[in-house]
C-alpha cells in the first residue's frame, strides 16, 4: 500500500509526459483452420507527443498478449507404495492459456516492481493464485511449476529485447503464437515506460477463432453432443464397411 | 502436414497419425485384437490429452471391429447368442466404467488408474500368453498333441443356456461377468478389451478358438459404440478428426496384417503378441516406478 502511494505521488509530482500510443496490428483476427500450425502477429505503432521527447530516461516499450484465463489445477506427484502418484493439488484461480511479454530491454530495467504489481505485467504477476489448501506450505513451487511447464511448450514467453524502438517514436515486435492455441479474445497491452514508470498504456484485443470445419465440429460436439456421437459412429461404421468391401473386391 | 484437432486443441502431423493407425492396424489384423491397448499409450506419447485419447480410441475401435466382424460373418464364425450375453454384461460394465472414469478425473487420479490397469492386465495376460505359447512350441517340437479341455467349476453354475455355434451348454453367469469386466476396462482404458476377452473366452468359457475372435469383435462393436456415445455426451472428448485419421490408417493396415497373419504359425503369432504386450507393459511400469523428470502436472480445475 505504501509502495503504491509512493508511486502515485511520484506520478503526480512529475508533469504528465503527454505521450500517446498509436497502434497497428498485422491482423486483429487469428483464424484456426484445419491446417493451423501456429501464427505470428506483428504489433507495431508510434508514439504521438505534443512536445519533443526528453532524452533521459529513455523510452522503453513493453507488449503483453494474454489468452483467455481459466482456473488450473496443478498437481504434484509423490512416491506412495513404491509408485509415483498425484498427491497434493493447488488450484491457480487465474492462469492465462497463453501469455507473452516482449520488451525493448530487460524487463527488470524497463519496469519497476511497484508498476509491475499495479499492472500485472511479468509472468508470475499475470497468474493469480490464492488459497492453497492448509496442508501445503510451499504453494509458490506450484505456481513456478505452472510457469515452467507452460514455458516449455512456448505458451508462456518472456522475450526480452525483442521490441525494437526507433528514435523513441516507432516501435515494433512480432509475437509467435504456438500451434496449440485455444479460442478466445487475446488481450493485448502496450506500455510505454520511462525510468521504470508507466507513462502511457494502450489496450486492444486480438480475436482467435476456430473457423470453417473446426468451428462447425467444435460447436456441434458441445451443442449437439448426441448427434455428434452418432456421426462419429456412422463414420466409423462406414469406414470399416468400406475397407472390407474394397479389399474383398481387390481379392477377386 | 499439420492438422489442428478441434477437440483436442493441439496441432499434430497428419501423416504421423495415419502411420500410427496403419502400424497398429497391421498388428491388430495379424493378432485379432483391436489394438487399442497399443494405440492409447502412443496417443498419450504424442501429446493428445488422455481424456481425448481414451474417448477417440473407442470410436476408432468401432471401425476396425466392424471391418473385422464382416469377414467373420461370411465364414459363419460368430456366436450371436454368446455375443448377446457378453454384450449385456458389457453395456452394464461400460456405464459403470464411465462413472468411475469421471469420478477419478475429478480426483486427479485418472492417469494413474489407466496406467495401473494397463500394467496389471498387460503384464498378466502377456505373461500367461508367453508361457502358454512357449509350451505349445515345445510340445509341437516333441510331437505331442495339445491337451484336451476338461470340465471345471464353471460347468456347475445355474442358469444354463445352450450356445449352438460354440457347441457349449453352460451357465450365463460367467459370460455376463466377463462382459461386465471388459465393459469397465473399455470405458476406462479406451480399449475394446479384445486382448482380455479372447483369452477369457478360450480358457474360462472353453469356447472353440475359431468362433472366439468373431464373437469378441461382434460384442466389442456395441460396447465401444456405447462408450463413444457416453464420452461424447458427458465429457465432449471424442475428436472426430483424430478418429478419422486413425481409422483410415487402421482399416487399411488391418487388411494387410490379416494377410501376413495367414502366413505365420499360430504359436509364433501368439508369442510375438505376448512379447509386444509385455514390452508395452514394461514401459508403462517404468514410468510408474522411476522418478518422473517433471513432478508437476496441469489439469482443468474442479473436474467437469
Amino acid at each position: 500500500m505504501r509502495a503504491l502511494l509512493f508511486a502515485l505521488t511520484l506520478l503526480l509530482a512529475q508533469p504528465a509526459l503527454a505521450e500517446e500510443i498509436v497502434l497497428g496490428l498485422s491482423s486483429d483476427q487469428v483464424s484456426i483452420n484445419t491446417n493451423f500450425d501456429g501464427s505470428e502477429i506483428l504489433i507495431f505503432g508510434a508514439v504521438k507527443r505534443e512536445e519533443p521527447a526528453p532524452d533521459e530516461p529513455r523510452l522503453q516499450v513493453i507488449v503483453t498478449v494474454a489468452g483467455p484465463s481459466d482456473p488450473v489445477t496443478v498437481r504434484r506427484k509423490e512416491k506412495r507404495f513404491g509408485i509415483w502418484v498425484n498427491v497434493d493439488a493447488v488450484e491457480v484461480d487465474h492462469a492465462p492459456s497463453f501469455y507473452a511479454v516482449s520488451t525493448s530491454t530487460l524487463l527488470g530495467l524497463s519496469l519497476s516492481e511497484t508498476e509491475d504489481q499495479r499492472h500485472s505485467v511479468s509472468i508470475p504477476r499475470a497468474i493469480r493464485s490464492v488459497g492453497a489448501p492448509m496442508n501445503i506450505t510451499d504453494s509458490e513451487s506450484f505456481s513456478q511449476a505452472l510457469i515452467r511447464i507452460k514455458s516449455a511448450s512456448n505458451q508462456y514467453q518472456l522475450n526480452e529485447g525483442t521490441v525494437s524502438v526507433d528514435e523513441q517514436t516507432l516501435f515494433r515486435t512480432a509475437i509467435e503464437l504456438p500451434a496449440a492455441l485455444t479460442e478466445g479474445d487475446y488481450k493485448t497491452r502496450i506500455f510505454l515506460t520511462r525510468g521504470g514508470d508507466v507513462v502511457a498504456k494502450y489496450e486492444t484485443s486480438i480475436f482467435v477463432r476456430k473457423v470453417g470445419m473446426e468451428r462447425w465440429l467444435f460447436r456441434m460436439s458441445r451443442e449437439n453432443a448426441f448427434f455428434y456421437g452418432l456421426m462419429s459412429l456412422a463414420i466409423a461404421i462406414a469406414a470399416g464397411w468400406g475397407a472390407s468391401a474394397v479389399f474383398t473386391a481387390l481379392r477377386r | 502436414m499439420q492438422i489442428y484437432l478441434p477437440i483436442a486443441e493441439v496441432s499434430v502431423n497428419a501423416f504421423l497419425l495415419l502411420g500410427l493407425g496403419g502400424l497398429v492396424g497391421v498388428l491388430s489384423g495379424m493378432f485379432g485384437v483391436g489394438g487399442g491397448f497399443l494405440m492409447t499409450p502412443l496417443l498419450f506419447f504424442i501429446g493428445i490429452p488422455p481424456a481425448v485419447a481414451v474417448a477417440t480410441e473407442a470410436n476408432q475401435i468401432v471401425a476396425s471391429s466392424f471391418s473385422g466382424v464382416l469377414a467373420h460373418f461370411k465364414r459363419k464364425t460368430v456366436d450371436l447368442r454368446m455375443g448377446t450375453v457378453l454384450l449385456i454384461g458389457g453395456l452394464i460394465g461400460a456405464a459403470l466404467g464411465v462413472l468411475v472414469f469421471n469420478y477419478l478425473k475429478a480426483q486427479g487420479q485418472v492417469d494413474l488408474l489407466v496406467k495401473l490397469c494397463y500394467v496389471i492386465f498387460l503384464g498378466v495376460i502377456g505373461g500367461l500368453m508367453f508361457l502358454e505359447s512357449l509350451n505349445a512350441i515345445r510340445n509341437t517340437k516333441k510331437g505331442k498333441a495339445p491337451p484336451r479341455k476338461k470340465h471345471n467349476w464353471i460347468h456347475g453354475l445355474p442358469f444354463k443356456m445352450r450356445f449352438r455355434v460354440s457347441g457349449l451348454y453352460i451357465s450365463v453367469i460367467p459370460p455376463l461377468l466377463v462382459g461386465v469386466a471388459v465393459g469397465i476396462l473399455a470405458a476406462i482404458m479406451g480399449v475394446g478389451g479384445g486382448f482380455i476377452m479372447v483369452p477369457a473366452m478360450i480358457y474360462l468359457l472353453g469356447m472353440p478358438t475359431k468362433v472366439v475372435v468373431g464373437t469378441s469383435l461382434f460384442q466389442i462393436i456395441f460396447v465401444t459404440a456405447f462408450t463413444t456415445m457416453l464420452h461424447a455426451t458427458t465429457n465432449y472428448t471424442v475428436d472426430i478428426v483424430l478418429a478419422v485419421l486413425l481409422l483410415v490408417g487402421g482399416v487399411i493396415g488391418a487388411q494387410i496384417g490379416a494377410r501376413i497373419g495367414v502366413k505365420m504359425k499360430a504359436e509364433q503369432l501368439r508369442i510375438l503378441l505376448a512379447m509386444m504386450v509385455l514390452g508395452v507393459c514394461g514401459k508403462l511400469a517404468m514410468d510408474l516406478l522411476l522418478q518422473p523428470s517433471e513432478l508437476y502436472s496441469l489439469g482443468a480445475a474442479g473436474g467437469h
